[in-house]
């Protein structure tokens, strides 16, 4: 403890240490509480089963509808989610710390992401094909709504980090941040409903996919430096 | 870089919140082993000052060096060799002191001290498991200062740092304060107690 000279016994982290080290915190904090995690798939669960009863049991409707709900649905659940991804951190101090940190923030706010990612966007693409099938959806479509899922979540969950650094000052339940993101999920949710449609329909559905693929492309280089910088000026309050 | 500049100096430091300034024309220094106390009433800048010198804060005018360099541009190397220890920790609540300090440990030069040896240091052995939620203001800030044992970093700036410490733990802080000029350290921070220390400076906030 007295000494100083850093050859002796520190090390210094490398770039990935911090990614790993946020990642694990934030899936170990997912994992504590996994109740409040769980509670939109049970939400999202429940309205697949009222809607049947309320537009009724006809199967080509709901089949018409299957898409759009549960595309609906995974982009509320992220949203929701997204309210989250800065704002604690902002909070308990914990930003304070990642801005300070030697790491590049930007990695930081990637290992944010693909955590927020994993918890919401996946588990409701895991789910996704239980509700379509509930709704009648037709098999055909089901690969394609998975794979779109997989990817438009994870567009979700990187352009949600930019509504949500912008507005990391602003406290809870203001309604600027969903006004922010809304017109750049509109892509994701036209491509994605677009894949299954076409699949169901005996089309071929890579190439929304594909634009699909696009959009998270462009969304990865732009999001983590976008909302980096956001973040830095978001403390400077 | 000489080796004879200080750790960090600055100079005519002015912050303005709302075009009020909050304090103007500040200039002080920290050489290795040597300690600096801001001090002043609620509400004089203090938090904001050391946020201003941690670089979480850009000042309004003024200049900061770190061992002879300006700052904005010797950033990188800065944050390599610093603790700055916030009012607000950064400690998830949900997770225990341990895993707290592991996190944290990820993203800052570390020694190879374990957690557990920091945590014991400061009296924290029986509870570093236990979430945060469940500890109390002062385990809090105790579990918060295990980070200074850990870090390798040359200059500590700490808010507040002996907020709710009991006497034993104010002790433990002067301890680690004394370990830590020894090794050629410098420290900042802020605080209305005084401590026994010999050879603190002292940076009165007034106002502007």
């Amino acid at each position: 403890m007295n000494s100083l000279v850093p050859e002796i016994d520190a090390w210094g982290p490398g770039p990935g240490a911090g990614f790993t080290a946020l990642l694990r915190r934030d899936l170990l904090l997912a994992w504590r509480r996994r109740g409040e995690v769980a509670n939109p798939l049970v939400f999202f669960a429940m309205i697949t089963a009222l809607i049947p009863v309320a537009v009724g049991p006809d199967p080509l409707l709901l089949a018409r509808l299957a898409p759009g709900m549960v595309w609906i649905m995974a982009l509320l659940g992220t949203l929701l989610a997204a309210d989250t991804l800065f704002r604690e951190d902002y909070a308990d101090g914990a930003l304070e710390s990642l801005v300070l940190s030697p790491q590049p923030l930007w990695f930081l706010v990637l290992a944010r992401v693909v955590a927020h990612w994993l918890v919401t966007g996946v588990p409701i693409t895991l789910l996704s094909p239980l509700l379509a099938t509930l709704l009648s959806l037709p098999s055909s479509g089901l690969w394609a709504l998975v794979i779109g899922l997989a990817l438009g979540t994870f567009a979700f969950s990187l352009l949600g980090a930019i509504g949500g650094a912008l507005t990391v000052a602003l406290g809870s339940g203001n309604v600027l941040r969903p006004l922010l993101v809304l017109p750049f999920y509109v892509p994701v949710l036209i491509f994605g409903t677009g894949a299954v449609t076409r699949a169901v329909s005996g089309g071929e559905s890579a190439g929304p996919l594909a634009l699909l693929g696009v959009i998270v492309a462009l969304a990865l280089l732009v999001s983590p430096f976008a909302a980096a910088a956001a973040l830095r000026v978001g403390i400077d309050g | 870089m000489s080796p004879a500049a200080p750790l960090l100096e600055f100079q005519n430091l002015c912050f303005e919140r709302n075009d009020v300034p909050l304090f103007d024309q500040l200039g002080g220094e920290v050489r290795s082993g040597e300690i600096l106390q801001v001090s002043g009433a609620n509400g004089a800048g203090k938090t904001t000052l050391l946020r201003v010198l941690a670089t979480a804060l850009r000042p309004t005018a003024g200049e900061i060096r770190w061992r002879g360099d300006p700052l904005p541009r010797s950033r990188s190397r800065y944050l390599t060799e610093l603790v700055f220890l916030g009012h607000a920790p950064g400690f998830k609540s949900a997770l225990s002191p341990r895993e707290n300090l592991r996190w944290l440990g990820g993203l800052f030069t570390q020694r190879r001290e374990t957690a557990d040896t920091a945590l014991a240091a400061l009296g924290l052995a029986a509870w570093a498991d236990v979430p945060c939620a469940q500890l109390s203001a002062g385990m809090l800030r105790r579990a918060a200062l295990a980070r200074l044992p850990l870090s390798d970093a040359a200059l500590w700036i700490l808010d507040e740092p002996l907020t709710a410490l009991d006497r034993a733990g104010v002790g433990l802080v002067e301890e680690l304060f004394r370990a830590h000029l020894n090794g050629g350290g410098g420290i900042i921070f802020s605080s209305h107690q005084p401590l026994t220390l010999p050879g603190v400076k002292r940076l009165e906030l007034t106002g502007a």
